[in-house]
């Protein structure tokens, strides 16, 4: 018994430090994960940049992938709760259970926006937690990466330092980026806009834009005809400067407003991957302020 | 750290200094002390830059205990999440549902209905039960009144090692569309292959163990064991199990625009004094005549699932194909009439093949062919001029199903189906849906 201990602990520190295994269920996360963590890593992106995140299968690669998992990096705020509870149960994987250390929730560490009053889905598809896209306000990735260090540090001890160490490196980069993009984005302080899908709170509260209007009547509803007219009117006494949709969606609404109201219909990455720029977090922002500022032109 | 580096050096420095001279043993000393002041230094700054990370760390806003409790689904409380689904059809039918496919009056037989009714609406309640258990139950409202028991089984949730035990009333894991719930499926009614050779769904009361691979590839392996409770098993009320089911899947993507999933299964059952009402026999009874089968039931099939979304964006364009195949064969004793009893023995199959293209934001349409084939059956020499054995007729279906889904929670479809599975008596069917679902947003499976 001894014996066979000892030759157990011999085996255990002859092996290689193993990669820690990192399921994100939104690429902005698997981009964060990225900068954190780096090729001390192995990170999966459930979602691509140009999937709608409300709609994802619980695929079978996905069920493999959470699997293996060490740690799972979700939005949360219910954004996922239409695919992921499938593929945890079925994943068999304790280890990233809701209330695990290997279950990170960014929705967790930033102050939510749009939190429902009265929980009806006649208000359409609103979430209980709050508006769950949070990604589009660089400033939410400061408690965000931080408490992520904090995670990945507990569940791999061995490489503590290297995640103290890149996440501060991230948080000085990312303070002088969020200077840099917060001059680079002053002329749209104050801008009325239109947007698709309430899908951009975060973002106009960080930019201080003015949603005038959506095109959605309620959360998740397409558009009909007769609506978009009455939203049309709406811009008749209320002009916005242009109108808002993520990559993902259908650009048929937003063009047949823009079209009538002669405003730019500007599409924007959303998260990272969304288009050809927005390769990485500070692409993402780079990409969707070069196109905001493109709109006011 | 510091203390482990001196060690090490410590260690070393002996075995150097066997045959050094006095210069050298100063030298060394010297450099150990440049060492060590270094290292101190280096050591400092490092502290300091945590210091201060740890500094930075600790101003900044973090809003974390009161979103933490907001970020646990209200469905997920200390109360089981609760859903109701309404759910109901119109069905315009010229022929009698209840009479079942050319060949297959000895299956069970389950059939759209004629008219209005409440189709398949149902109560559903599932929860945590602790650390390690998930219950999970689904009442059936009965379109009568009654109420049944669909689905009633525990999860266990921390075996880990991709290891998950079911028990209790659960739907069986074999081929694709069997587990999957009546409001989820893309046609009013199930394939002819589902209803004929599984009563529409296998329900067992029983266990389950899966397992997954730890591959990349979706690899899942399970086995059950059951009492025998559905068709085509005889509900056995001795010791044991009374049915046994082994199925396999495999699945992955093909880029980010496509996914799939391929399985395979494997059913026995035992059926005891299994009787069917008006079976047709070779003297052209009126009305048939009742017979009652005993003997071994095995079943083996396959089925495949292929999904596509441009980008994987199936928020306004996708298309799901699907399709799957069971051949059944059953041996054993047959009762004509319950009075001649000789042997028995058939092989029965069947299939469908279906597509589910999602044209635009809230609209689908769907198509699907389904056919049977009945077989030939080796009668003993007793029933040799009483029991038919070769009906030489191919029961077939297409069904074509248009559907609206203003949101996530609800449906409502309209489908058209030419139906010719019985001999000589074609049907034009026409059904129209609604499918509404209140309560806890489900997960939705594959
Ligand atoms: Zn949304």
């Amino acid at each position: 018994m001894k014996r066979l201990s000892l030759l157990l602990l011999a085996w255990a520190l002859a092996l290689p430090a193993q990669a820690l295994n990192i399921f994100a269920c939104e690429p902005e996360w698997a981009a964060l994960a990225q900068e954190l963590a780096g090729d001390k890593t192995s990170i999966y992106s459930a979602t691509v940049g140009t999937q709608d995140p409300h709609r994802v299968e619980a695929r079978p690669s996905l069920i493999a992938k959470a699997r293996r998992a060490d740690l799972r990096i979700c939005t949360g705020a219910e954004l996922e709760v239409g695919w992921l509870p499938v593929v945890l149960r079925e994943s068999a994987n304790p280890a990233i259970q809701p209330g695990q250390l290997g279950a990170f929730e960014a929705a967790a560490y930033v102050t939510m926006m749009d939190v429902p009053t009265r929980l009806d889905r006649s208000e359409g598809d609103v979430h209980p937690g709050g508006n769950p896209h949070i990604q589009l306000d660089p400033r939410n990735y400061l408690p965000i990466a931080q408490a992520l260090a904090q995670r990945l540090a507990q569940l791999d001890p061995v490489n503590a330092a290297s995640y103290q160490q890149r996440h501060a490196s991230f948080h000085q980069n990312w303070l002088a980026a969020i200077a840099r993009w917060e001059k680079q984005a002053a002329p749209l302080k104050g801008q009325p806009i239109a947007v698709q899908h309430k899908g951009f709170p975060y973002l106009e509260n960080w930019l201080g834009m003015k949603e005038i209007v959506a095109l959605e009547p309620k959360p998740g509803m397409e558009p009909s005809a007769a609506h978009l007219a009455t939203v049309l009117g709406k811009l008749q006494t209320q002009p916005v400067r242009m109108v808002l949709r993520a990559a993902y969606q259908s650009p048929r609404p937003s063009e047949w407003l823009a079209e009538r109201a002669h405003i730019p219909s500007v599409e924007l990455p959303f998260t990272v991957g969304g288009d050809g720029v927005a390769k990485d977090l500070y692409g993402l922002f780079d990409d969707t302020l070069t196109r905001l500022l493109a709109g006011l032109k | 750290m510091k203390h482990y580096l001196l060690l090490g050096l410590a260690l070393c420095a002996p075995l150097n200094a066997v045959a050094a001279s006095d210069e050298e043993l100063r030298t060394l000393r010297d450099e150990l002390k440049q060492l060590k002041e270094n290292y101190q230094q280096r050591l400092e700054q490092l502290e300091s830059r945590l210091q201060q990370a740890e500094q930075r760390a600790a101003e900044m806003p973090v809003a974390a205990p009161v979103a933490q409790v907001r970020s646990e689904p209200a469905a997920s409380a200390y109360n089981p999440a609760i859903s109701l689904i309404l759910a109901g059809t119109y069905g315009n039918l010229q022929l009698d549902p209840a009479i079942p496919p050319t060949g297959f009056a000895m299956s069970a037989h389950s059939p759209a209905s004629q008219g209005f009714n409440l189709g398949e609406s149902e109560l559903g309640f599932s929860a945590s039960i602790d650390p390690r258990f998930r219950g999970v139950a689904t009442l059936a409202l009965g379109a009568a009144g009654g109420v049944s028991v669909e689905n009633a089984f525990i999860d266990t949730t921390a075996l880990g090692n991709g290891v998950k035990l079911r028990f209790g009333r659960f739907f069986s894991g074999l081929g694709y569309l069997n587990e999957v719930h009546a409001h989820a499926w893309d046609f009013v009614d199930q394939p002819l292959v589902y209803r004929s050779l599984w009563n529409n769904q296998l329900g067992e009361d029983g266990i389950q163990l899966k397992w997954l691979a730890p591959t990349d590839t979706f690899v899942e392996l399970g086995a059950e064991l059951a009492r025998g409770r559905g068709f085509p098993g005889s509900d056995r009320t001795k010791n044991g199990s009374g049915a046994g089911v082994l199925f396999a899947h495999v699945g992955g993507d093909v880029g980010a625009s496509h996914n799939w999933r391929v399985g395979a299964s494997l059913h026995q059952t035992q059926q005891s004094d299994w009787q069917s009402a008006g079976v047709p026999d070779l003297l052209g009874t009126p009305g048939g005549v009742t017979d009652a089968f005993t003997g071994d039931v095995r079943t083996g099939g396959v089925d495949f699932v292929w999904k596509y979304a441009p980008d994987g964006n199936s928020s306004s364009t996708s298309l799901k194909l699907q399709g799957e195949y069971f051949r059944r064969q059953q041996s054993g004793l047959l009762s004509y009439n319950l009075a001649t009893t000789d042997s028995y023995a058939v092989t029965q199959s069947g299939w469908y093949l279906q597509g589910v293209y999602k044209f635009m934001p809230e609209w689908r349409v769907g198509v699907r062919y389904d056919q049977l084939d009945p077989g030939t059956a080796t009668v003993g020499a007793l029933n040799a001029a009483n029991v038919i054995s070769s009906y030489g007729y191919t029961p077939r279906r297409t069904s074509v199903m248009f559907d609206y889904s203003p949101s996530e929670f609800s449906r409502l479809r309209l489908q058209f189906a030419r139906d010719q599975s019985r001999l000589a008596l074609p049907d034009n069917q026409m059904f129209l849906q609604y499918l509404m679902s209140l309560g806890a947003h489900g997960a939705h499976g594959y």
